[in-house]
């Protein structure tokens, strides 16, 4: 069980980003070009209408600003925060093709949705009943999108959690500069108020609910249980004391308290985004020396490049094209962690192997796919761990809708959400076929 | 360097710009950091029988953001004793004696004129002015605007003023008329020795939509006050520009209304103001403004070859001629500079919606709007919603046809070019 928000380690942390007061944000809001047709829209998955939303912030219809995001995002106060903006609307704000600053328009989504939050606004209402049922598996940001959508339509929904955190990774792995767990259950609250959305906490599909009575119970399913555990290298010393999978290790940190008071140095395995917040969440708690340890180059990262021109800033370090190889240990604990180098073919170079003290070792290499779960079912086609879907979401099974991570492999909360609309809607049009 | 030495109406000052009779040319210790600063003259804040003034007193309206794109007060003429405002306008006469201090002045009878402007003069200023604009609260009192609405009136007591005075008169007329010209003639047949203008326009500036009550508020109400500031420009450079041009006018003219910059002051300049004045720029940013407005002013002169200021005063007037000596026949289209266009499509929505349909989204994988050259009527609406500086230019066409303007169609039958966008 989570303990309280104030003495989660994550409560160390200042958010990165400095929310607008209403003066900046009016301020920010009126240097948008209201253009027509805007590049930001099309570059966010959910299409929120940007121009319009800031053109409301700038004349005071705050309300109104809210409105227009949640229309299309009902994720909209957790996208406003962790959004990796600066790749997607703000990356296509025309200001950038005139060396003018971008709008920031994350910041501006996060002042609206924060209104509505503080005044306590709501849109949506639930639809008239229509006698059908949707069970959805995984409460994270997929899966709230979806029963939201499904409620405004009418459905009964039902949706299945194996913990008892619900928003998924929004609670639970979310680097805490960005949001904290505490604000993604605001969400979970603030989405579940529509009313008529049954959680069920405790039921792990295919132990506790078997696939077959999942499906009897209602008319349509969506998959959308995100990603498994952290994977591991299979190295020697892997099970020490103080090695563990960056995933598990950020939800410890972010809903519980951790002491990692004693430790001087960290490495975190990986190149994803997921090794960046690792790295910077290390440097936040005060670890004084954090390396990345990445098997390619600096170029061939997978995560963010403005994530990690931050995490330098911050005073973090790499180790390029190392291999581990293997962790030492000193009085039972992790100490050092011994890595090949490798050639420009990712191959190790005989002979040349590098030495990095780290009393703590995040791995974040990856997590297992939970496709496997759904893969027995007839017309469900599961690759590499991912269900497959149509662009609208459906499984090769009638019935049956996956999205988010399960789906997608790992992408962000942005898509998890538009995914789930989407299936919403591809189940609504399925349910009203079925007469 | 430029001589910006100005002489408008006989009133000698060292470069053009002055400060218009308002709070910013409300005393002695002003007017002197005013000078300080770089001003080249100053017309004294409104003297008459000190008014009591309410609170609050100004409104402003903004525009995405802007502060204060328009401006208004219902403040009325000075509430500080005449005894203490001469001594002052004495003492900064004394101390400046180089640069122009012009006494503004509104009373009622003829008695009272003769009696101010007699201490005026004592004062050693430079001019007066005669106040017939004030438009809010000193109107309602039969001064001001009510003044300068009546020719007769106008006349009657601008030759009063010129029966007492010995030093230039300048009559600042309302610009709350129909047509400005009567009006100018009438100070000049009253024996004005120029004209200022424009005096502020009659407006409320806003309405407080949670109190129901117009802007300013004092307490429960409000009236109408004087708009002026930047959006109140074009007016004032049009009826500039129509006293400038009639040939049977021939004043001085001291401009006045929107004056934020060297820019706006060499419009009014080529729009035939020998000196501008300036109040709400000031308000909002402080006298230091003038440090850019003279070096601004002496750059283009230099850069345009005019060794003196003098030298552009009315030099657009030739230019502003009637709608039916325009050339029809005359044609530009719009252009973008593909390299510069940063495809915000504002120049689509803005042609689509409110133009002539020309202007179309891209359709080569760009952002670069398609301009249908042969619909584009040469509007310029795109130019103005473009972002993006010289990225949209509006070319001119040789389209064979000669210059033919609509009068010379009626009287003598030029060909006229198709219409454009007209289906």
């Amino acid at each position: 069980m989570p303990i309280a928000a104030a003495e989660r380690s994550e409560a160390v942390f200042q958010d990165f980003k400095h929310p607008y007061g209403p003066g900046q944000a009016a301020a920010e809001a009126n240097r948008c070009l209201y253009c027509e047709d805007a590049p930001c829209i099309t570059a966010c998955p959910t299409s929120i209408d940007i121009p319009e939303f800031i053109r409301k912030i700038a004349t005071g219809n705050v309300k109104g600003a809210a409105r227009t995001i949640f229309e299309s995002n009902i994720l909209g106060m957790s996208c406003a925060r962790v959004c990796p903006v600066e790749t997607l609307c703000v990356g296509d704000c025309v200001y950038n093709e005139m060396d003018a600053p971008p709008i920031q328009i994350g910041k501006l989504q996060r002042f609206a949705t924060d209104a509505a939050y503080e005044a306590g606004w709501s849109f949506f209402e639930a639809g008239a009943d229509t006698g059908r049922s949707v069970g959805l598996v995984g409460c994270g940001p997929a899966s709230l999108a979806a029963a939201h959508e499904l409620r405004r339509f009418g459905h009964a929904v039902t949706i299945y959690e194996k913990r008892d955190v619900l928003g998924g990774l929004n609670s639970t792995g979310v680097a805490p500069y960005k949001m904290k767990a505490a604000r993604a259950e605001d969400e979970v609250a603030w989405i579940l108020s529509i009313g008529g959305i049954d959680v069920q906490t405790g039921v792990e599909v295919g132990d506790d609910l078997s696939l077959e009575d999942l499906e009897s119970r209602h008319d349509a399913v969506f998959f959308g249980a995100g990603l498994g555990a952290d994977r591991f290298l299979a190295v020697p010393g892997e099970d020490l004391e103080g090695v563990h999978g960056a995933v598990e290790w950020i939800e410890a940190m972010k809903l519980g308290a951790i002491d990692i008071s004693g430790v001087r140095s960290a490495a975190v395995i990986g190149g994803g985004n997921t090794a960046l917040d690792a790295v910077r969440e290390l440097i936040g708690l005060g670890v004084p020396q954090v390396t990345m340890v990445y098997r390619g180059d600096e170029d061939g990262m997978s995560g963010y490049a403005h994530e990690w021109s931050e995490a330098k800033r911050e005073g973090a370090r790499a180790a390029w094209r190392a291999q581990p190889v293997g962790f030492e240990s000193e009085n039972g604990r992790v100490a050092r962690v011994r890595c090949a180098v490798l050639d420009d073919a990712k191959k190790p170079v005989p002979g040349e192997q590098i030495l990095l003290s780290a009393g703590l070792v995040l791995l974040a290499i990856g997590q297992g796919k939970l496709g496997d779960l759904v893969a027995e079912l007839d017309g469900v086609e599961v690759q590499w761990g991912r269900v497959v879907t149509d662009e609208n979401g459906a499984t090769g099974r009638p019935g049956w809708f996956a999205g988010g991570d399960a789906a997608n492999g790992g992408k962000e909360v942005v898509n998890a959400a538009a995914e789930g609309k989407r299936a919403a809607n591809a189940i609504h049009t399925y349910l009203e076929g079925q007469g | 360097m430029a001589d910006l030495t100005t002489n408008c109406a006989g009133i000698i000052s060292p470069n053009p710009f002055w400060l218009a009779s308002a709070p910013p040319a409300n005393s002695g210790d002003q007017v002197k950091r005013a000078f300080d600063a770089g001003w080249g003259g100053a017309v004294w804040k409104t003297l008459g029988q000190p008014i009591q003034n309410v609170s609050s007193r100004f409104g402003a309206t903004g525009y995405r953001g802007t502060a204060a794109i328009g401006f208004n007060n219902i403040e009325l003429i000075t509430d500080r004793p005449l005894e203490t405002n001469f001594r002052e306008i004495a003492e900064v006469k004394k101390q400046y004696p180089n640069h122009a201090v012009i006494v503004s002045l509104m009373v009622e009878t003829k008695d009272e004129w003769q009696d101010i402007i007699k201490r005026s003069i004592d004062t050693g200023a430079d001019g007066l002015e005669l106040n017939f604009g004030c438009p809010h609260g000193m109107c309602e009192r039969g001064m001001g605007s009510a003044v300068g609405q009546e020719p007769t009136v106008n006349e009657r007591i601008t030759s009063w003023a010129k029966e007492y005075s010995s030093i230039p008169v300048l009559v600042k007329l309302t610009p709350n008329v129909g047509d400005i010209l009567p009006h100018g003639h009438a100070a000049k047949r009253g024996g004005a020795d120029g004209v200022s203008l424009i005096n502020t326009i009659k407006s409320i500036i806003g309405v407080d939509i949670d109190r129901f009550v117009p802007n300013p508020r004092v307490s429960g109400a409000s009236t109408n006050g004087g708009y002026c500031g930047a959006a109140v420009k074009p007016i004032a450079l049009h009826m500039t520009g129509q006293l400038a041009r009639d040939p049977s006018f021939g004043l001085p003219i001291s401009g006045i209304g929107g004056v934020t910059n060297w820019r706006d002051a060499v419009e009014f300049m080529l729009l035939g103001a020998t000196s501008v004045q300036v109040c709400t720029e000031v308000m909002l940013r402080g006298y230091r403004i003038v440090e850019d407005m003279i070096e601004g002013l002496n750059e283009y002169l230099d850069d345009k070859g005019f060794a003196s200021v003098s030298e552009i005063v009315g030099k657009a007037i030739p230019a502003y001629s009637e709608w039916g000596n325009l050339d029809l026949n005359y044609e530009t289209v719009a252009r973008i500079d593909g390299d510069s266009c940063i495809g915000c499509y504002k120049c689509v929505v803005a042609c689509q919606d409110g133009a002539h349909q020309c202007i179309f989204p891209a359709n080569d994988g760009t952002r670069v709007p398609r301009i249908d050259e042969d619909e584009c009527v040469g509007c310029n609406l795109c130019q103005i919603v473009c972002p993006v500086p010289d990225c949209i230019s509006m070319v001119e066409l040789d389209n064979g046809y000669a210059p033919a303007t609509w009068n010379d169609h009626l009287n003598d039958g030029a060909t006229l070019r198709p219409k454009k966008g007209a289906h």
